[in-house]
């Protein structure tokens, strides 16, 4: 399968690959590890005059320990993530997760920032950065902002990147004092989720002090899931709570179907993986 | 656009159009068709090959993008005498037709430079990017703990 003609631009820096997003407009669009965009472009879903090669910038690529909060740059792989001793043992969950995406070529490629500015509802990182209550930060240029996880995925593909602007690294609190998981039901030929869940529960002693737990593959937009939430809030987490809590999930959801799973059976399975999830924990 | 990269430690330099994948830039600009394209949608794995050290799939990979640096082929592997992998594909009789073959040594090459000693569930695991439709795959994964055996000496 051979994609439209265009013209291919390798940027060298941040700044490099802005002032061409603006010379081009709509025209053009940023390449990362290209495992989404390239099959698209063969099939000739999208078609693009310029794209623009962001995959050599070596300011998107690092993992940095900021204290509080663990930056990860938006050229990270998946499988790097996996490697990283710093998310192994300060935010577990995203090295749990990277370790799911695709296979090894995939994880070789593919970056959290190009997955996250994709945004396909089946993909893991965005339960992952809504569980961890992460921020994303994005430049257009001359400024930079920084938005919640919660308000930058809006829907199917769609975030809150605007024109000109690229995602440059992401922001993911620590916290001594928490605990995360992510397990998700996979189609088993891609990966992608059928039902991810991401659970972040922050323990005081026995009992569960705050939860954040979100959902990717299940609606057309990732989301947490607050009834889930508030079932775990003050409890400690026994038998009796992991129930009470798998058995809230997705209830208010809008639960997409599909020919590989239906509306109830996603939303059976959103229950099952809480469950699991949650009991990998205690 | 022109691109210089090196592949199997040979550099080479070369005038493409922009959208040719790896893939075809191997097979039909380098006449190195041991890479083979299967599914050409990244799911098979039949078209892995080494970039920089690392497997990738080569049919979503555009040739562009490896202007200045390293691919390792199937072609690649042998110096003289099989590689142990290749050896351990004959030895044990990983490979019926034999289609899925480079792709598998090429995935399995990078899981050995990583971890040299792999359980078998490793082993399944690192290959999980790459279908045998013939469906050998004991014979596989037995004939990576082959190599992985004679590379550990």
């Amino acid at each position: 399968m051979i994609p439209s003609s265009f013209t291919y631009k390798k940027a060298s820096s941040v700044s490099d690959a802005l002032a061409m997003l603006k010379e081009h407009g709509d025209e053009a669009t940023l390449l990362a590890g290209g495992h989404s965009l390239i099959p698209a472009l063969k099939l000739r879903l999208n078609d693009y005059g310029y794209l623009i090669d962001i995959s050599k910038i070596s300011e998107l690529k690092s993992i940095d320990d900021k204290g509080d909060h663990i930056e990860i740059g938006a050229g990270v792989t998946h499988g790097e993530i996996v490697d990283s001793a710093l998310l192994q043992s300060k935010v577990p969950f995203f090295s749990e997760a990277a370790d799911l995406i695709g296979d090894v070529q995939v994880r070789n490629m593919g970056t959290i920032g190009g997955s996250i500015a994709h945004a396909d509802p089946a993909a893991d990182w965005p339960a992952l950065l809504l569980a961890a209550d992460a921020t994303i930060n994005i430049h257009n240029g001359s400024s930079s902002r920084s938005v919640a996880a919660a308000d930058f995925f809006q829907g199917l593909f769609h975030t809150a990147v605007e024109e000109g602007e690229m995602i440059t690294s992401i922001s993911v609190p620590v916290s001594a004092n928490a605990k995360t998981k992510y397990i998700k039901f996979m189609q088993p030929a891609s990966r992608f989720a059928i039902v991810g869940c991401a659970v972040n529960l922050e323990m005081s002693g026995g009992t569960i002090s705050s939860a954040k737990v979100a959902y990717a593959g299940v609606s057309a937009t990732p989301f947490r899931d607050s009834a889930v939430e508030a079932t775990l809030a003050g409890k400690s987490l026994d038998d009796a709570t992991i129930e009470a809590a798998g058995n809230a999930a997705a209830d208010s959801a809008s639960i997409m179907s599909d020919h590989f799973a239906s509306e109830s059976y996603r939303k059976q399975m959103a229950k099952v993986y809480t469950k699991r999830a949650l009991k990998a924990l205690a | 656009m022109n691109i210089t990269t090196k592949v199997n430690g040979k550099e080479i330099a070369r005038e493409i159009d922009d959208r040719t994948m790896l893939s075809t830039f191997l097979r039909e600009e380098l006449s190195l068709t041991g890479t083979h394209i299967g599914c050409d949608t990244s799911g098979c794995g039949a078209c892995t090959v080494l970039l920089n050290g690392k497997a990738v799939k080569s049919c979503t990979v555009l040739a562009a993008r490896v202007d200045g640096e390293e691919v390792t082929t199937i072609e690649g592997m042998s110096n003289g005498s099989l590689h142990p992998l290749q050896e351990g594909f004959k030895e044990e009789h990983g490979l019926q037709c034999g289609f899925c073959t480079p792709g598998m040594i090429m995935t399995a090459a990078d899981l050995l430079s990583r971890n040299s000693n792999p359980s078998e569930q490793e082993i399944r695991e690192s290959l999980e990017g790459n279908f045998c439709r013939c469906t050998g795959y004991h014979n596989i994964v037995k004939a990576v703990q082959y190599a992985a055996d004679k590379m550990n000496g």
